[in-house]
């Protein structure tokens, strides 16, 4: 492939590009470099919140590159001063982050496939409508629908009153600032993201194969195995990932549903920012946050190369 | 006990999605519900009153939110709309100039990236750049350019769909008959991908009403969004207010999105019946 060099472009053409990119290069690239030159310096001292990267020190400029903020996720000191491995808040939040991300992931995956795949078997007429009601909520503001969970999860709750009053329940169910409430608010929020891409793969499929399968005698949950789900690979994948990556640095849900116990890593980082005002620490813990990110994007990009070029076979 | 098995077995679909929307939707429910609760108490409906709508409109930091986010999320849509009609025909039209697989990595990049971090370096740069030259100050420019710089993402995968679905032989007729690149845009492509433009524009715009994250991070003191303050509440307890609030964005929606379809539909008729005069004309010039 031959590629244009920027100055043989057309005048208009280099403005058409030149405007989005020179945006996302100011305001996307520029502050992520910020962002890894903050991690690797020290607190500043009182006035500035960080430490210049560059310092004359004995009359010579330096470069002075810290890797204690990325250290200190990993090693803390316990109450004896001794240095501990792997037992740090920051990792703990990291585990609790995937570990909800993972499972709202499973639950999306168990209430949206049979979903999307009921969809995509209904009548051609209504597929529209059922779709618009699945986004439909999506479009009313998400902070308000997780604040109705409150309400509803809640000691004194819309639940609880319901099973006291059915005898099910003697006493409350604790659930608002559970690992059940948590779960709860994020399979809520991204459910829909899950069911689009599932349809989006589903009402391709050719159900007559299915009928085929039948007439050579599998059942219908062999054939289920056989031909359904691997044909609906790519939908699964996109949508686990549309799930698994927003899951995991949220931020507003661990605010209003979680407790204490519930603390995933999007907090921690406003907290070391904002409460601590340890900005390096804040910026490594980001960093790091980026390269959990980056696993599960690798994984769409490579499925989404091999989706591509299947179309184009 | 076989009954009811083959009773699953043949609703089991309408069981499903009936449970699922089910799940969908009764949040909503609730929060319509206790919107005319008659006390503060949460779970149990004591009896109907229209109270936390007057105390909604009494409460001004919540009026006060309301103003601020509309004036952000009308500029946040129409610059997402517009960086993202030229991130789409960069995307679209523009398949070779150096640079290009890192551009189109950037344009959808966050909308992966989580938006703790957007906001977190978003602000380390503002505070720099403010440390350098004085400007901006925290507040309505700085939560604006982090709305937009998530919206335009979104909407440039809007625009970008529709540009490839495209026809583009009107675009090259119209360049035969002596248009010049510019007219070719604004009399025929622009009117072409408008409905494009519309959702792009109202999708972006609802991305910025409803952020709580990114403002958080840029907003300067006395600078609150609606969000904002409707999170500061949240996060304290139950204020049937917000239930108030709640009611009336659901009703906005809905009527919004039903014109909408209406809309769509009619001109999805109109065309159809053009379509099928035209066709009705061609047959009785043949005959």
């Amino acid at each position: 492939m031959n590629l244009e060099k920027w100055s043989h472009l057309r005048l208009g053409k280099r403005f058409v590009i030149g405007v989005p990119f020179v945006w996302l290069l100011i305001f996307f690239v520029v502050p992520f470099l910020i962002l890894l030159r903050i991690s690797v310096t020290d607190m500043g001292n009182g006035v500035d919140p960080f430490a210049p990267l560059l310092q004359a020190i004995d009359g010579s400029w330096r470069i002075t590159l810290k890797y204690q903020n990325y250290l200190s996720i990993f090693e803390q000191a316990d109450k004896d001063g001794a240095m501990v491995w792997w037992d740090t808040i920051y990792l703990e939040a990291y585990i609790t982050s995937v570990k909800y991300a993972l499972w709202t992931t499973v639950l999306c995956l168990f209430l949206g496939y049979p979903f999307a795949y009921f969809i995509a078997r209904a009548k051609k007429s209504i597929q529209p409508a059922l779709l618009m009601l699945v986004m439909l909520p999506f479009w009313t503001s998400f902070l308000l629908r997780v604040y109705a969970w409150k309400g509803i999860l809640a000691d004194q709750g819309v639940v609880n009153n319901f099973l006291l009053w059915l005898g099910i329940l003697q006493e409350p169910l604790l659930m608002l600032y559970t690992d059940i409430s948590m779960l709860v608010g994020m399979t809520y929020v991204y459910c829909p993201f899950m069911i689009l891409p599932l349809y989006a793969t589903l009402v391709k499929m050719d159900f007559r194969l299915l009928e085929a399968a039948h007439d050579l005698g599998a059942s219908p949950w062999n054939a289920f195995w056989l031909i359904t789900v691997p044909l609906s690979k790519a939908g699964i994948i996109a949508g686990s990932m549309l799930v698994f990556i927003p899951c995991l640095g949220e931020f507003v849900i661990p605010s209003l549903l979680g407790g204490a116990e519930n603390i995933m890593i999007g907090r921690v980082v406003w907290d070391e920012m904002f409460s601590s005002n340890n900005w390096p620490r804040a910026a490594a813990l980001a960093v790091v946050m980026v390269l959990f990110i980056l696993v599960p994007m690798a994984i769409y990009a490579h499925y989404g190369a091999e989706r591509d070029a299947m179309a184009e076979d | 006990m076989q009954a009811i098995s083959r009773f699953l077995q043949n609703n089991l679909g309408r069981f499903w999605l009936g449970a699922v929307y089910l799940f969908l939707y009764i949040p909503l429910f609730f929060l319509i519900l206790f919107s005319f609760n008659s006390t503060r108490q949460d779970g149990i409906f004591t009896g109907f009153s229209t109270r936390w709508y007057l105390a909604l409109l009494n409460d001004s930091r919540l009026v006060d939110g309301f103003f601020l986010s509309l004036k952000v999320a009308v500029i946040t849509g129409t610059l997402s709309t517009i960086l993202g009609t030229f991130a789409a025909f960069v995307l679209v039209r523009y398949s070779r100039f150096r640079g290009r697989s890192l551009f189109s990595g950037l344009v959808s990049a966050p909308l992966v990236m989580p938006e703790v971090i957007v906001g977190l370096s978003l602000l380390l740069l503002m505070v720099a750049v403010q440390h350098a030259i004085g400007w901006p100050e925290r507040g309505v420019t700085t939560i604006v350019i982090g709305h937009t710089l998530l919206g335009m993402a979104y909407a440039t995968v809007v625009i970008a769909a529709r540009l490839r679905e495209m026809d583009r032989t009107i675009e090259e007729a119209a360049m035969d008959l002596g248009c010049r690149p510019a007219q070719v845009f604004f009399l025929v492509t622009l009117p072409n991908i408008l409905p494009s433009l519309v959702a792009a524009w109202m999708l972006t715009f609802t991305l910025s009403f409803d952020d709580v994250v990114v403002s958080e991070f840029l907003s300067g003191p006395g600078v609150t969004t609606l969000p904002q303050v409707i999170f500061g509440y949240a996060r304290r307890g139950v204020n049937p207010s917000i239930y108030a609030a709640a009611t009336i964005l659901i009703f906005t929606v809905s009527c919004g999105i039903i014109a909408y379809s209406i809309s769509t539909l009619r001109t999805q008729v109109r065309r159809e019946r053009e379509i099928k005069a035209a066709e009705r004309a061609e047959l009785a010039i043949r005959l």
